[in-house]
């Protein structure tokens, strides 16, 4: 299968993106791969949202420090330049719109950007939502990381959100394995394809309407 | 004179009533106060309501104090983990309640309640499960969701250094709620690994406030500390590494206190 990125890959892609200065938030799962690929030099300011801007990468086994965690309870360390604070700062940086960035991993995206990622809406799960609904409604941008089908098959792009929400018209660009898509007020725009997959491969997976913006055709 | 400590665990939990709202403070492990948690389940309280981001994990602090069946209500953002099994056995016997709260909504309503305001507008979780009969309002073209503070009886939190007039430093993200916390309780309670003198704390560094605190109990170093400095040598659990190798020894005395 050489036309799907995998999630290095995709990581890779995500982290290009990423502009020198800007300050990050980046979720539990696949989108922490992206700490492993932002270009050497440039000078991404992670934030972790149980209370720290300036995160770096996980530490040698000895030196694990259960003081410093991050946000999906994971050994971290601390770049310098770093800076703790308590809760409700963390999540005033972001409900305030002082955080540039998120990068979430999610169950489905609406083409009008709602986000469902917290809950599958099983009967029998313990509910868990964590900092996600805050996340998806905090930073200037959404974007979300996540391979274009289920295991099952299914889309995760959708035209309207089957599972429990996180956010409302909150995602502005989806990075999957096969391709890059913007949230327009058209609905989904094709931003970039991988290898070898097509714009009506693409409609036929999620049956959706799909439109390729222009900076696509120049860059093909 | 001023003197917020107090001799012993037992003393610092002293007066916790039955059916009490207790906030712990606490990120997973970070920041939870163990030892407090620990001497709060040996002074008996129970019907407790527990406001805290999670809801315990493995056997220790939290997680056993919902084993103990000590807990009627947890107010949690995350209660669901790989550990979580105290909580989950008791929360399918329907033995206690839960009420779910986004992070960042639970970490204001605390603030809020520590800072005397009355309620807010919050646009955390509209159009989700969670605002499902709650009030909204759109404020400059934007709908939030009210909501209320919350306080408690009895606030326990973990610092790293205070002094006898209840000022707290922490350490890195140990720190996490312990702040606002502090502020929303009738009686906050401090286990710190140290309580040092009058006057040794950096004034600019105090993260709380002693006014803020009203009981300060030492229970010594982090096994992850020397001398205040970072030497290692734990799991994220605090647990000693089974059998550090002479390389990794080096290394660790070479690290310093980063």
């Amino acid at each position: 299968m050489t036309d799907r990125l995998d999630r290095d890959a995709l990581a890779r892609r995500v982290a290009a993106d990423i502009p020198d200065g800007a300050y990050v938030n980046l979720g539990i799962g696949a989108p922490t791969l992206v700490a492993d690929h932002l270009p050497p030099g440039s000078e991404v300011i992670l934030h972790t949202e149980n209370g720290m801007l300036g995160m770096g990468p996980a530490p040698a086994p000895g030196d694990v420090d259960p003081d410093l965690v991050n946000a999906g309870k994971l050994a971290v360390t601390e770049l310098p330049g770093a800076a703790y604070f308590h809760h409700a700062d963390s999540f005033g940086m972001m409900r305030g719109g002082h955080l540039d960035l998120c990068i979430l991993g999610a169950f489905q995206v609406s083409q009008t950007g709602d986000l469902a990622n917290w809950s599958t809406g099983a009967p029998d799960a313990i509910p868990a939502v964590g900092g996600a609904m805050d996340l998806a409604i905090g930073a200037k941008d959404v974007y979300v990381m996540t391979d274009l089908l289920t295991k099952g098959g299914e889309s995760k792009l959708v035209e309207t959100c089957s599972y429990p929400l996180t956010g409302l018209g909150c995602v502005t660009r989806v990075y999957t394995d096969r391709a890059v898509f913007d949230v327009t007020p058209e609905g989904f725009a094709v931003r970039e394809l991988f290898g070898t997959t097509t714009l009506d491969e693409l409609r036929e997976l999620t049956g959706l309407s799909l439109t390729l913006l222009p900076l696509t055709e120049e860059s093909r | 004179m001023i003197d917020k400590t107090v001799a012993d665990l037992r003393e610092a939990v002293a007066g916790i009533a039955d059916g009490a709202t207790v906030m712990v403070g606490g990120f997973g492990r970070a920041g939870q106060p163990v030892e407090l948690i620990d001497a709060l389940i040996d002074a008996g309280a129970s019907e407790l309501t527990i406001v805290s981001n999670n809801a315990g994990g493995g056997d220790l602090g939290l997680a056993r104090l919902i084993a103990e069946g000590r807990v009627r209500k947890v107010v949690c953002s995350f209660p669901r983990q790989t550990d979580s099994w105290h909580f989950d056995r008791a929360y399918r016997e329907g033995r206690l309640e839960l009420e779910l709260v986004p992070q960042g909504n639970l970490a204001e309503r605390i603030r809020a309640a520590g800072a005397g305001i009355g309620a807010f507008y919050s646009p955390t979780a509209v159009g989700t499960p969670l605002a499902e009969g709650r009030e909204h309002r759109e404020i400059d073209g934007r709908t939030y969701l009210l909501e209320h503070p919350i306080r408690a009886d009895v606030t326990l939190i973990s610092g790293l250094r205070a002094d006898r007039w209840g000022n707290v430093v922490y350490r890195r993200t140990a720190r996490n709620f312990a702040p606002i916390m502090a502020t929303a309780a009738r009686t906050t309670v401090v286990q710190v690994d140290e309580i040092v003198p009058l006057g040794a704390l950096d004034p600019e560094a105090i993260v709380t406030p002693g006014i803020f605190v009203d009981r300060v109990v030492a229970v010594g170093g982090r096994r992850w500390l020397r001398d205040g400095a970072f030497v290692g040598g734990v799991d994220l659990q605090g647990e000693p590494l089974a059998a550090p190798t002479a390389e990794l020894a080096t290394a660790q005395t070479a690290g310093g206190d980063r």
